[in-house]
């Protein structure tokens, strides 16, 4: 058959969404975060919330997700997205709110922010990018760094005794009553794409019901600062992280 | 049931990680040995007959920028 009569609109079974903006991202190649975007992109286009979601944008690689996710945004202080989002929902209760984080903005400089609102139970969804590095600003040590792994800031690897551990933060929060599900997923290949997906859609409806605080943790990779191929980060990622950070739902009630 | 698919890349919008290649369960995709504006070797169909259009190299893929299509045969 020739390629012409399966390019043909009747036979589209895949695309970019509609949510998605046409602005290319500056994400790195093969970075996760742009896999994460598309699937947030989708469930809110499946859900037809559209103009009734509002995403809180980090300080990181992720600051300029406003670009890219065709909804209303606000872009929070360094960790403070969820005292933003916190703000937004109590102002309109009737919207979806969701703020954007990376492993540096919210297990680090927003750990008070981020425990607080997961304890008063806002009915948020929170995506929770853990690449275990400060992408954006070059690399350095993240409290999410796993032991021995080398940084701009760990040349020769993360040292306990010089650095402490490496931070499970989503198993505190999953310890908070606020929380009503708390989840961590990846998005490295088709079926954990599917999987992330599902998680995300769950926490939006879960902000329907009122149900409380939902926390989806994305395993990520950070290519560029790994100094890795996107392939071989993806390869690290399952072999190296996976063991510290396992997937799987925490809690769900 | 068997699947024929086929795949259009937005070639300019393409920056070459090779995420999709990588999952492709049929071996259609490569990256190109040319370049596209912002000098990245983009993906194409190597092996067109291959595809099944299944859909995993568009789902991988953090630029969205595959198009999957798809017909009984
Ligand atoms: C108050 C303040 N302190 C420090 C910074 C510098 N800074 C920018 S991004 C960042 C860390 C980002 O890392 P992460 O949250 O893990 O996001 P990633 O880029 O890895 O996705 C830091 C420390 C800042 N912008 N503002
Ligand atoms: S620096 Fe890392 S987290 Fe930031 S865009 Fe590049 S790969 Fe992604
Ligand atoms: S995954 Fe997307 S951006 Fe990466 S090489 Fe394939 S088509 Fe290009
Ligand atoms: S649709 Fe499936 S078979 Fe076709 S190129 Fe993409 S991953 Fe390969
Ligand atoms: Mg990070």
């Amino acid at each position: 058959m020739d390629i012409k009569d399966i390019i043909k609109p009747e036979n589209f079974v895949y695309g970019k969404s509609k949510v998605l903006t046409d602005t290319v991202m500056h994400y790195c190649p093969g970075c996760s975060h742009g896999v994460v975007h598309k699937i947030l992109a989708e469930v809110i286009e499946e859900m037809g919330i559209q103009d009734k979601t509002i995403g809180i944008s980090p300080v990181g690689c992720a600051v300029f997700a406003y670009k890219y996710i065709d909804i209303d945004w606000q872009q929070a202080a360094h960790g403070r997205a969820p005292a933003l989002a916190t703000a937004t929902k109590r102002l309109y209760p009737d919207k979806y709110v969701v703020a954007y984080q990376g492993d540096g903005d919210l297990a680090s400089i927003g750990t008070a922010e981020i425990m607080h609102a997961c304890n008063r139970g806002e009915n948020i969804v929170v995506i929770f990018i853990n690449n275990a590095i400060y992408g954006m600003t070059g690399g350095q040590m993240a409290p999410t760094t796993l032991l021995g792994m080398k940084t701009a800031t760990t040349p020769y690897g993360r040292r306990a005794d010089l650095n402490g551990y490496p931070l499970k933060i989503t198993e505190l929060i999953a310890q908070l009553e606020g929380t009503c599900y708390v989840t961590r997923q990846s998005v490295q290949n088709p079926g954990s794409v599917r999987k992330a997906k599902k998680a995300i859609r769950k926490a939006f409806e879960n902000s329907a019901l009122k149900k409380g605080t939902s926390f989806v943790e994305i395993v990520s990779t950070c290519n560029s600062n790994w100094k890795m191929t996107p392939v071989k980060a993806n390869k690290w990622m399952e072999e190296n992280m996976f063991p510290f950070y396992p997937l799987g739902d925490i809690k769900d009630r | 049931m068997a699947f024929k698919g086929a795949i259009v890349v937005d070639i300019e919008k393409c920056k070459g990680c090779s995420v999709c290649v990588a999952n492709c369960p049929t071996q259609t995709i490569a990256l190109a040995k040319k370049v596209n504006s912002k000098g990245y070797p983009y993906c194409y169909m190597e092996n067109p007959d291959n595809c099944t259009g299944c859909g995993n190299c568009a789902t991988v893929c953090p630029d969205s920028v595959i198009t999957v299509y798809r017909v009984k045969i």
